[in-house]
């Protein structure tokens, strides 16, 4: 029970025409991009340390040899021009995929994401495109603290003209990485270091994620779970918890925040009566905090909602500090039950069948 | 000295900006245009200097004060005047206005009000142009403000270590609106910090439009034949005008008025038309003054944009 796809009717996705093949996360990212790059010669990588040995966790390996130092390279430290660079790239043509080994470093390059590359189709008529991919991955645990933790997606979800995309399993980064590269649009891409280990059926044949299409992950009628990049895992770690005592939650991946298929969630929402919204980041203003107003304008029948996310404080590093700043499958299934139960007694699921087996994959330092 | 034709030509471009900002400032108090202009009457040389070496497929990107660069690239000046009234027929479709001119056609890269953040742009494109390999190659112009982001000196090096084909030319009017450099920078010496990236520079405090644009072809004819990754050129003059708006502000008490009377001995517009034939001249003023005239008119004539425009490219 330790891949996203294990759950009932969850599995993210067809197998391929080639039959069953599990890859992780991390590979099916350098999948994508070499089966890109292979395809489309005006795609470029480039980020601090895409072409050194560790290769960013992984993602990257093999692509420098592959494609060669024109096409795969390292930067200097410069994320404002580097993302500048991109944006120039772009207009110029080219396809590039910028990496940042953390997301806490997309604020170096915010002027010109929300300044430049967001705006300039719009300010200029028209008459240009910006067809970038900005990959970022959240970190957690093993003390990434305060600045290698944050999930900043909904300041990027803030700003039209930007996409923004967080997929929670190994089929769905390769079908949405594919698909933000060939976006004639600059795409927030937000991978969590957690999922990197995680595996799931991945086509071996390229192949693209629509954006904007959610996918219900599990299938339930007492309550509507949205979980954000990796929390989707924790709901459905969440739902089986639930499942334990008797009540069916219905988990849903919105896969893409930026456009978001709200007309899914809304639609199980509806049926569920419950909404229970859990995000990878702060909820003040967050994709939680969007989800719920837009349902609270378009529901036509009562809906109970709640938000989880991260603590409202910086993110701490030591481990029991660090344990309560996120939502876990516990804390989950305790909020989801009070909405249903609100009179049910105190229930605290085992902590032991709470633990997540995929965070015990991922040991220090980064 | 030049051959008549090429002098005429550089003639044009300087004459065509400086009556294009006039009248952009005698049309302003009508409150008929529709965005906040940033005029470079007095800074023609710079732009006309840098732009006339260049290729039509050659890349330029400029700032906010982009008139004068956007007009020396042969950017449409009917499509300026309009996106200047916020109409549909204007380059930006009436949605980027004075401060975000563009010309896709021109290769002119879209200004940005943000200062400095056209620089990395150039570079970019130079990288893409780099690969392509058929010898174009991107400017960068902007103004010694911009030399304090970070991004400019982020940009200076990631070019010059990847011998990229890009002109930088900072056009440095001494004033951050209407602060001077004096209280913003702890060295005057600009060309060393760019030669402290490996870039060869040249400083031009005169004005002078004809060693601006030798200058200029220079370093671009090198880039073309990858002989040399990318240079760096300060170019000094003066803003005549407000930093924004169409009038002067001598009365501001910030810059003495004698300043204007120093740099206006020198202007360049007077300077090349007199080595013109009375008659030559003449007959390009006449040109440019229709031109002119039947860009206003466009612009007048052209209808607003569609309500529909509104949700119209925020997604290619």
């Amino acid at each position: 029970m330790s891949t996203p796809s294990s759950g009932p009717s969850s599995g993210p996705g067809p197998s391929g025409k080639n039959g069953l093949r599990t890859l992780k996360y991390v590979d099916a990212i350098a999948e994508a991009l070499a089966q890109e790059m292979e395809l489309d010669p005006s795609v470029f990588l480039f980020g601090l340390d895409v072409d050194d040995h560790k290769a960013i966790q992984g993602s990257t390996r093999g692509l420098l040899q592959r494609f060669g130092a024109e096409r795969v390279f390292t930067t200097p430290l410069s994320e404002d021009a580097m993302t500048g660079v991109a944006i120039g790239a772009a207009m110029a043509g080219m396809r590039p995929v910028h990496v940042h080994i953390r997301m806490d470093f997309l604020m170096l390059c915010m002027n010109q994401l929300v300044n430049i590359a967001a705006k300039a189709r719009y300010m200029y008529g028209g008459q240009v495109k910006v067809p970038m991919v900005v990959r970022s991955m959240i970190g957690k645990s093993w003390g990434q603290g305060a600045q290698h933790s944050q999930g900043l997606h909904s300041m990027f979800m803030h700003v039209p003209g930007l996409k923004v995309v967080a997929p929670s399993n190994a089929h769905d980064v390769k079908g949405c990485l594919i698909a933000a590269i060939r976006d004639d649009n600059p795409v927030i891409f937000v991978e969590h270091r957690l999922l990197y280990g995680t595996e799931a059926n991945v086509p071996e044949e390229p192949y693209v994620q629509e954006f904007g299409k959610a996918r219900v992950a599990r299938k339930g009628k007492d309550i509507t779970l949205v979980g954000i990049s990796n929390m989707l895992v924790e709901c459905l770690r969440a739902a089986e918890l639930l499942h334990e005592a008797g009540i069916e939650a219905e988990v849903i991946d919105p896969i893409s925040l930026v456009p978001l298929d709200f007309a899914t969630i809304l639609a199980s929402a509806s049926r569920t009566g419950r909404l229970l919204v859990v995000d990878n980041a702060w909820t003040n203003c967050g994709a939680s905090a969007e989800i719920l107003a837009r349902t609270a304008e378009s529901a036509d029948r009562a809906i109970l909602m709640r938000r989880m996310g991260f603590a409202p404080t910086t993110c701490p590093t030591s481990p029991p500090l660090e344990a309560l700043f996120y939502p876990n499958p516990a804390t989950i299934a305790t909020q989801a039950r009070r909405m249903i139960e609100p009179k049910a007694p105190e229930w605290d699921p085992n902590s032991e069948r709470a633990k997540l087996a995929y965070q015990t994959q991922f040991r220090g330092p980064f | 000295m030049l051959p008549e034709a090429d002098l005429a030509r550089i003639y044009r471009s300087l004459r065509l900006i400086r009556r294009a900002e006039e009248e952009t400032a005698r049309i302003y108090p009508s409150d008929r245009i529709k965005s906040p202009v940033h005029l470079a009457i007095g800074q023609e040389a710079v732009a006309t200097g840098i732009c006339d070496p260049l290729r039509p497929e050659d890349v330029v990107a400029p700032t906010y004060r982009s008139h004068a660069l956007y007009l020396a690239k042969g950017g449409s000046l009917r499509g300026m005047m309009a996106e200047m009234y916020g109409k549909a027929t204007g380059v930006a479709a009436g949605k980027g206005g004075s401060m975000h001119l563009i010309d896709a056609a021109r290769h002119v890269l879209g200004a940005s009000a943000v200062v400095g953040t056209t620089i990395p742009l150039a570079v970019g494109y130079a990288l893409a142009l780099k690969r392509e390999g058929k010898g174009r190659v991107a400017v960068a112009l902007f103004g010694d403000g911009a030399t304090e982001e970070g991004v400019f000196y982020e940009s200076l090096n990631f070019a010059s270590l990847h011998r990229l084909p890009v002109l930088f030319v900072c056009e440095n009017n001494g004033f951050a609106i209407h602060t001077p450099l004096a209280k913003r920078w702890a060295s005057e010496k600009l060309c060393d910090r760019a030669a402290g990236f490996g870039l060869p520079t040249t400083r031009i405090a005169d004005g002078d439009v004809l060693a601006i644009r030798e200058s200029a072809a220079g370093y671009v004819e090198k880039m073309r034949k990858r002989e040399s990754g990318p240079a760096f050129m300060e170019c000094l003059t003066y803003r005549w005008r407000e930093h924004v708006g169409p009038a002067e502000d001598y009365d501001a008490g910030y810059r003495p008025h004698s300043d204007l009377e120093a740099w206006q001995k020198t202007d360049q517009v007077a300077r090349i038309g007199g080595m013109l034939k009375a008659e030559a001249r003449a007959k390009v003023d006449a040109a440019i003054e229709a031109e002119i005239a039947d860009a206003v008119a466009f612009a007048e004539q052209s209808p607003w944009p569609d309500p529909k425009e509104l949700t119209a490219d925020v997604y290619a």
